[in-house]
């Protein structure tokens, strides 16, 4: 059987390439690597990242030339990991950013915007940045089918992506996965596996499929070029703020991938002069109580995390032993941002407070984001002025059981004037 | 206090080909020690410059990450099994 994962075969340089991208290299101990489907150092076994030639970025990309792109995360190419025109997702980020002016009142903040990502295309989370990314980059790698392990949004978006692309696809999900995240897979017709155990379980298998099926998994081999995709949403950030850093950001944590690539898209916009240099950019990170490796190791001070089972109603949260943990930590520790911690019950009420504000129905997520949010403020943390973004990250609809017998039910009423005068008495 | 030890593929080689190896040690760290004594050329690749097991590789003992136990202090009796895992390589278990 060919094995694409097996054997390194990085796809034809391309000198029209669009992305310049110089090869892999280790987190850790910064070997490279051909730009092949793999993920891990051979030498140290930490992770490989996607490596960018800067200098000729640089000479392509200024705020015109990214004006003049599609309304969408492609207006940013040149800095995403793919090395031809994309064909898939082609509608995926540009979502809004929100002035969050009632919620920003009942926090005590003046300047509080709200990242939607709760309506990206075409499956509503944040995870359709990462799979048009990722299954582009799978295509021109020679895949034809593709995979992952989720904890729901993930597995929606690489169906859905897989299906409009007419790669096969196999999904690996825990489960007691909300009912909408798991409809949410199969009516895109891919094959959904259930495994019986928590997602670090799921991740632990299909490291070991992977090995054994030539599959594009998206977060394992692809994982690389995948978890760039998420730098579109600073990049995004910024543009939409008119070309500027925010003073502070609020990101929730799963694997952590996110929140270190959310930093890592403002210092390229930095660094390649798009935005001025903002030394004081602070990452907050948010994680539900039930769930929260890193907010512990954070408050004990620790660089390196215990992984925890998880036990939250957040379960697009709920990775015990995140593989990006690590670098999260540093990222917070040294933008000098900290993690909070909420509550299942603060989490209903933080989507609650979203949705009665800014009119905007967040997934369990969201909810624990602007929980966290409510305590950087309260602590004073967050000061009124600054310029200040929640990162909402999943849509509501897909996680309605979290919500059970915290809302009324709605007014029960005979159809007529009498009955509704009666019962409802309108103010 | 005798326990088998299991070598993912990519240090195999560097263990004269054997996917498991038995080792002496009352805990992990010794265990450890004794590993990469025996065969030292996966010293480099099992630990950092300051000897701290590198953090991207997790230590099972008999299915357990060390993490949920008491670390690389970890005690160890007769019978257990100790497993070597890349953290996010997989296919070694």
């Amino acid at each position: 059987m060919n094995n694409p994962s097996a054997s390194p075969q990085p796809s034809p340089e391309g000198k029209k390439g669009l992305s310049l991208m110089k090869g892999l290299k280790c987190r850790e101990c910064g070997r490279i690597y051909d730009l092949a489907a793999i993920h891990v150092c051979d030498f140290c076994f930490g992770p490989l990242e996607v490596d960018y030639d800067y200098e000729a970025i640089g000479k392509i990309l200024s705020r015109g030339e990214i004006e003049k792109g599609p309304n969408s995360l492609w207006r940013y190419k040149y800095l995403l990991p793919i090395k031809e025109e994309p064909t898939i997702g082609l509608h995926a980020g540009m979502t809004p950013l929100v002035r969050a002016d009632r919620l920003g009142k009942a926090l005590g903040l003046k300047n509080l915007y709200i990242k939607n990502d709760t309506v990206n295309h075409p499956t509503l989370s944040f995870k359709d940045r990462v799979v048009a990314v990722a299954i582009n980059r799978a295509r021109e790698l020679g895949f034809r089918t593709v995979a992952c392990a989720s904890t729901g949004n993930l597995a929606n978006s690489v169906s859905a992506h897989a299906a409009s692309a007419g790669m096969d696809c196999y999904v690996f999900i825990p489960h007691d996965l909300e009912a909408g995240k798991v409809l949410g897979n199969l009516i895109y017709r891919p094959t959904v596996v259930s495994v019986k155990g928590n997602y670090d379980d799921v991740n632990r298998l299909c490291s070991e499929i992977g090995a054994e099926y030539p599959w594009a998994f998206v977060n394992i081999n692809i994982r690389p070029y995948y978890a760039e995709g998420s730098k579109t949403m600073a990049f995004e950030t910024a543009e939409q703020l008119g070309w500027r850093v925010p003073d502070q950001v609020v990101v929730p944590i799963a694997s952590g991938s996110l929140l270190t690539k959310i930093w890592k898209g403002f210092q390229e916009f930095s660094s390649l002069g798009l935005v001025k240099r903002h030394p004081e950019l602070r990452v907050n990170g948010a994680q539900a109580e039930g769930c929260s490796p890193v907010y512990q190791a954070f408050a004990a001070g620790r660089t390196q995390f215990i992984p925890v089972k998880p036990k939250t109603i957040a379960k697009s949260l709920a990775i015990g032993n995140p593989a990006d943990g690590y670098y999260a930590l540093d990222v917070i520790g040294k933008s000098r941002g900290q993690v909070e911690a909420a509550s299942d019950p603060e989490i209903v009420n933080g989507m609650v407070l979203l949705a009665e504000t800014e009119g905007i129905f967040a997934e369990t997520a969201g909810g624990v984001t602007v929980a966290c949010l409510k305590k950087r403020a309260e602590k004073g943390a967050i000061r009124p002025d600054d310029l200040t973004v929640a990162y909402i990250t999943g849509n509501g609809l897909k996680t309605m059981e979290a919500l059970t017998g915290y809302l009324p039910e709605p007014v029960g009423i005979d159809p007529n004037l009498a009955s509704f005068q009666k019962i409802v008495h309108p103010s | 206090m005798s326990v088998l030890v299991r070598i993912p593929t990519p240090l195999r080689p560097l263990a004269n080909g054997q996917n498991e190896v038995q080792l002496a040690g009352g805990s992990v760290r010794e265990i450890l020690e004794n590993l990469v004594n025996s065969y030292p050329g996966i010293r480099e690749r099992l630990m950092d410059e300051k000897g701290e097991v590198r953090r991207f590789i997790n230590i099972y003992v008999n299915e357990e990450d060390i993490r949920f136990l008491d670390g690389t202090h970890t005690r160890i009796k007769d019978g257990d099994e100790l497993s070597i895992i890349p953290a996010i390589a997989g296919g070694c278990r």
